[in-house]
């Protein structure tokens, strides 16, 4: 089981996705205490939640950085490039 | 005309110039007679002033051309110069009336041919590599699934189209383009500008911090790129903290941004490909973990239970645990009170037994039986078997005695009459039967004298006849020839238990 222990939330997606393989692994192979396997699960569910989520934030946002003269940037404009 | 020189005269009418006058006149004629040229030379020293000016010499292999661009000339030059760098500068020749001395204010700097350009490029390839910015330990991993992605290029035109539309396709992410030129004398510091800029940008800020650029532009010619083979641009990039794709150009188009970038991608679309995964690939892996760890969950449960029922099973129940065990200890108590009396029972008979036979009457009757047998043996104790045996051997002895008696009486006997026996036969055999048929034995003391000669030498001679000898001579001593008439008496001495034995004997005068 991760000894990290990473909340959830925090991780990156491939972190996440690391340790949901991780979990799954450990679980297969059928060598993990009951009360540990239990816990595991909820993790992996937790993960996989977590993966999902991430995979379904993917939303398109394309924006352009505009500059002041100075070529410092002040904002952004959408940008349609087409 | 020289005459005229050679010969001044006062009131001449050939003007007079002050050494101001003269030198703004040059300085005119020189600005006005050749307008903006282009020279083309190798750059010599170069020296930037701090007041941002930069003063250099353009040379070839006989004049040298001092140069200069004023500061706010600097940032316009496509190619800042470097001593050795073949170049064409454009500007307008001017002078320096302080001094006399005239140059050229130059605007733009171009390299002057590509074999100029790759020398240029391979010298700076060769210095930043010296500086290690090459080495692969430098090289940061791009992440699997960046949220924003930086994109430095030209807002409008192919490249950015492409990238976003691959990125569309495999995985939509927010995407910050930050506008530059990709070509000219401002693509450079506007390049760099913009990794510095992005870099800057803190993360969750107003403007998101990406976590990959993607430094793109399109294939041209290396004059068009050139502005990625800058020192300046180079070295943003080798600087930047965000993990850099460099997409310039195409394949075979390889810029100084591409060494040092994290990755390089051969365009701007695999640019988008190496920046993010399929996102549909990724929903179905994460589908199969799902399934697989129900799976596993389920199974890990299952599998215990099963193995708990198993187990269960196996288990015997407590009250076949304890009928064994209570059985024996039934029998055992049962038998317990049982065995105390018979061992009881068992020693009391033993010690009957063994108590019976102590009584002082047997003892009385070991001491009286021992009595009557000594009595017995004692009266068997006599002196007349001793006596009877004496009798017996007294009897034998005196048996033995007559055999003894008898046997030597016999003995003497048979001896006798061997003695006799033989006596006759000596007689017959004797010379003594010759002698009295008239023969004689003549003697020499013992000797027998056989011969006349033997008789001359000799002492006195005896004569035996058949009635007695005759001494010659001497005649005397008829004892001794009595004595020499008989020499076997020698071994007349005979003990008797020899006589059976030894016949050999001659019988003497027994």
């Amino acid at each position: 089981m991760s000894e990290t222990q990473t909340p959830v939330e925090e991780m990156s997606f491939e972190q996440a996705m690391a340790e949901l393989e991780r979990a799954v692994d450990q679980l297969e192979r059928g060598d993990v205490a009951l009360d540990d396997s239990i816990a595991l699960y909820e993790r992996g569910a937790a993960l996989k939640k977590r993966c999902e989520d991430e995979l379904k934030r993917a939303e398109e946002k394309v924006a352009a950085i505009t500059l002041d003269a100075s070529g410092t940037p002040t904002g952004t404009q959408p940008l349609d490039a087409g | 005309m020289s005459d005229l020189i050679d010969d001044p005269a006062p009131g001449q009418n050939a003007p007079e110039f002050t050494v101001s006058e003269i030198s703004g006149e040059v300085k005119r004629t020189l600005e006005s007679t050749f307008g903006r040229i282009r020279v083309r030379g190798e750059v010599g020293r170069v020296f930037k002033a701090r007041s941002g000016h930069l003063y250099y010499d353009v040379k070839d292999d006989r004049s040298v051309l001092a140069c200069t661009t004023w500061k706010g000339q600097v940032a316009g030059l496509s190619v800042v110069p470097e001593e050795g760098l073949e170049v064409v500068v454009t500007g307008r020749l001017t002078a320096f009336g302080a001094q006399s001395k005239y140059n050229m204010n130059v605007e733009e700097v171009a390299v002057a041919g590509q074999g100029a350009l790759m020398a240029l490029l391979e010298k700076r390839k060769k210095q930043l590599e010296a500086e290690g910015l090459f080495a692969p330990e430098r090289k940061k991993p791009l992440p699997y699934l960046p949220q924003i992605i930086g994109v430095v290029t030209s807002p409008s035109g192919a490249v950015i189209r492409d990238i976003l539309h691959r990125l569309r396709d495999r995985f939509p992410r927010k995407v910050l383009v930050w506008p530059v030129a990709v070509q000219g004398s401002n693509c450079a510091p506007e390049v760099a500008r913009a990794i510095e800029g992005f870099n800057r940008l803190t993360p969750g800020g107003a403007l998101p911090r990406p976590d990959l650029i993607i430094v793109a532009r399109g294939g041209g010619s290396i004059e068009d790129l050139w502005g990625f083979n800058e020192e300046s641009v180079a070295r943003a990039a080798a600087a930047s903290d965000i993990p850099l794709i460099s997409a310039v150009g195409h394949e075979t188009d390889t810029t100084l941004i591409d060494f040092v970038s994290d990755r390089r991608a051969p365009t701007p679309t695999a640019a988008a490909e190496l920046a993010v995964p399929v996102r549909l690939d990724l929903l179905a892996w994460s589908e199969n973990q799902g399934a697989r760890l129900a799976r596993a969950a389920g199974q890990a449960v299952q599998q215990r239970r099963q193995r708990l029922n198993d187990l269960s099973r196996a288990l015997p129940r407590p009250e076949t645990l304890l009928e064994t065990p209570r059985q024996r200890l039934d029998q055992a108590s049962d038998g317990l009170p049982r065995a105390l009396t018979s061992v009881v029972q068992r020693r009391r008979v033993q010690l009957s037994e063994a108590s019976a036979a102590l009584r002082p009457s047997t003892l009385r009757q070991l001491v009286e039986g021992r009595k009557d047998r000594l009595r017995n043996l004692s009266s068997r104790l006599t002196l007349r078997p001793i006596q009877q045996d004496m009798q017996r051997q007294k009897e034998r002895i005196a048996q033995l005695g007559q055999r003894l008696d008898a046997v030597q009486r016999q003995r003497l006997e048979r001896q006798r009459q061997q003695l006799s026996a033989a006596g006759r036969q000596l007689e017959i055999l004797s010379y003594k039967a010759t002698l009295a048929r008239g023969y004689a034995v003549v003697r020499a003391g013992d000797m027998v004298v056989t011969t006349r000669s033997a008789a001359q030498q000799a002492g006195p001679l005896q004569i035996e006849f058949s009635d007695g000898r005759l001494d010659l001579g001497a005649a005397l001593a008829p004892a001794a020839a009595m004595g020499a008439a008989d020499p076997k008496p020698k071994s007349k001495p005979r003990t008797k238990p020899k006589t059976g034995l030894d016949e050999g004997g001659q019988g003497s005068l027994f």
